[in-house]
């Protein structure tokens, strides 16, 4: 019989993760657009989680929230560890998929015309302003496929995972980790079921992205043609 | 009012050094592509950030290296129309002119209503950028700038990415709306004809740096300077040595030629434009040079012919020479004989 928590515990954890770096990965991304100097610097330390091993990031992890770290301590001291908790596998699948929300964001946003900016600045209309009513809707593909992406990464999250918050059944483990479980017990039957069930999900929310996207394509609200010089 | 520009910025590849002042007129800076035109305008409406100097416009500072004074774009009320004017794309002709007035919501709607009636847009409100053709997207934004109370206009490039005919439309609505609108404008562009119809006084711009500013009819009279001379279209330039009060040698062309005017001592270029070429039955008149054809180009109404004299070897610059075509077919083309007259030629120092 096999139990559902590892899926309610990889959608829960992907839903919270993509939420956070939703938000993070927009903000990162329109600081790193706005600003001159150290641009490559930052960019580099943000898109990092992205291409290390996820068996680094884990390690990374553990040593900043680990037992012996600041802030590990500084939350020991209020009663509560992060490691091997359920938030810590939140923290993994942020961490590992935020570099896709930021990257995709920030793309989006210097996709846009430079002038449109410029021209609402003269214009008098506050930076507030500019980012909700103009960066944002006009970026809005590059925002949804960054979440579709964003999302489907921290459901496929495994390593770092496993390494901060470890595959206690109930707790921690995901639907990646249980595949991993099942594989070293030698039970094929849960192995293929969870397989076919990430499969099956990641597919569907692509194609799903797609199909929105193409539905797009066609709206009123294109870029007029034609750039500044 | 009155604008006042005195500052420079370090670019890529020369720094830009510009000083003038521009008063209740429509004020062209007039320059090839990448020589800094923008550049200026941008660092006027605070886009871009000059290196040190001041900026003022109706006595308000905008930009003071020395005091650190440097106000936001939104602080400095300049319009500043681009050359796709820049419409918001997710915004109809009514929210775009919307976003952009201040006040309460019924002063709001009034300041809309104005601006849509004046710039002729009704019926287009809800109407997306994409949708409107290119002159209406220019009356939606001069109706974004005025909705947003702007002093200056600035203009940067407006027709240069336009075919010709649809440019000619735009251009006869733009100098309509100037001559409607009284503000102090300033007017960008690489094209000596639209300045030259559009503007009253033109600033000649090259490599960052401000060469003549002057009346229009005196610059194209005397442009004064060889980038100003290539500026406003003539398409002969050579350089020159003095020989005597009224005798010079232009050595790109090889030719020893008579000048009406006195030559003065620093003279470096001389400029010839290619429709004042006149054609001589005899060899002997003054500045006359047997032709040698090098290339014939047809145009649309014209004939551009390359040219040499006839005694200068291969080396020597060909000259541009052009006139109408039935000018052309009927010349008879054994022996040409050309003079360039002396009062045409253009005497520049540097």
């Amino acid at each position: 019989m096999i139990d559902y928590y590892p899926l309610f515990i990889s959608v829960k954890t992907s839903c919270i993760a993509t939420i956070i770096a939703f938000f993070t990965g927009i903000y990162a991304a329109y600081i790193i657009v706005k600003i001159k100097r150290f641009k490559g610097i930052l960019d580099a330390i943000l898109t990092l989680p992205l291409v290390l091993p996820p068996t680094v990031v884990g390690f990374l992890l553990l040593i900043a929230f680990g037992k012996n770290s600041i802030i590990g301590q500084l939350l020991l001291k209020m009663g509560y560890s992060l490691v091997f908790s359920w938030e810590a596998t939140v923290l993994a699948a942020v961490v590992v998929s935020f570099p896709l929300m930021y990257r995709t964001t920030r793309g989006a946003f210097e996709q846009i015309d430079k002038n449109i900016i410029y021209a609402a600045q003269t214009l008098g209309i506050s930076e507030w302003k500019i980012f909700w009513h103009i960066m944002l809707p006009n970026t809005r593909h590059g925002l949804i496929a960054g979440v579709i992406l964003t999302f489907t990464r921290a459901l496929g999250e495994f390593g770092a995972t496993i390494m901060v918050a470890g595959n206690i059944p109930k707790v921690t483990q995901t639907i990646s980790t249980a595949i991993y479980s099942a594989v070293q017990a030698g039970d094929n039957t849960a192995a293929v079921f969870w397989v076919g069930i990430i499969i099956s999900f990641s597919f569907i929310v692509i194609v799903l992205m797609n199909f929105w996207l193409k539905y797009n394509e066609d709206s009123k609200m294109k870029v007029p043609a034609g750039n500044g010089g | 009012m009155s604008l006042i520009v005195n500052i420079t910025k370090k670019l890529n590849n020369f720094t830009l050094n510009v000083d003038f002042n521009v008063e209740d007129e429509i004020f062209a800076m007039l320059g090839a592509s990448g020589c800094g035109k923008s550049m200026t305008l941008k660092c006027i409406a605070g886009i871009e950030t000059p290196d040190n100097g001041h900026i003022e416009f109706n006595k308000k500072v905008l930009f003071d290296s020395k005091k650190s004074i440097n106000l936001l774009p939104q602080k400095r009320h300049i319009g500043y129309l681009f050359q796709n004017y820049a419409l918001f794309p997710n915004m109809t002709v009514r929210e775009n002119i919307l976003f952009a007035a201040d006040g309460n919501k019924a002063e709001k709607n009034k300041i809309v209503e104005k601006n849509i009636k004046r710039f002729h847009l009704q019926g287009l409100e809800n109407n997306y950028p994409a949708s409107l053709s290119g002159g209406q997207q220019q009356r939606t934004a001069f109706a974004r700038i005025l909705a947003a109370r702007a002093e200056l206009l600035m203009l940067d490039e407006p027709f240069s990415a336009l075919d010709s005919y649809l440019k000619w439309q735009l251009e006869l609505e733009l100098s309509e709306l100037l001559e409607r609108y009284k503000k102090t404008t300033l007017f960008v562009s690489h094209n000596r004809d639209e300045v030259y119809r559009l503007c009253s006084r033109i600033a000649v711009m090259d490599q960052g740096n401000i060469e003549v500013i002057s009346d229009k009819y005196e610059l194209f009279n005397d442009p004064r300077t060889a980038a100003a001379t290539i500026l406003t279209g003539c398409k002969n330039i050579s350089h020159a040595k003095k020989i005597d009060a009224h005798h010079l040698y232009a050595s790109d062309w090889q030719l020893t030629l008579t000048c009406r005017r006195e030559i003065p001592d620093n003279l470096t270029y001389i400029g010839f434009r290619a429709h004042f070429f006149k054609i001589e039955n005899e060899p002997d008149a003054a500045n006359c040079f047997p032709c040698q054809i090098d290339r014939v180009i047809e145009d649309t109404f014209s004939f551009v012919i390359m040219i040499r004299s006839a005694e200068a070897d291969t080396s020597a610059k060909t000259m541009r020479w052009e006139l109408s075509k039935n000018s052309w077919l009927n010349l008879s083309k054994k022996a040409i004989f050309l003079s360039i007259p002396e009062e045409k030629i253009i005497l520049l120092k540097k």
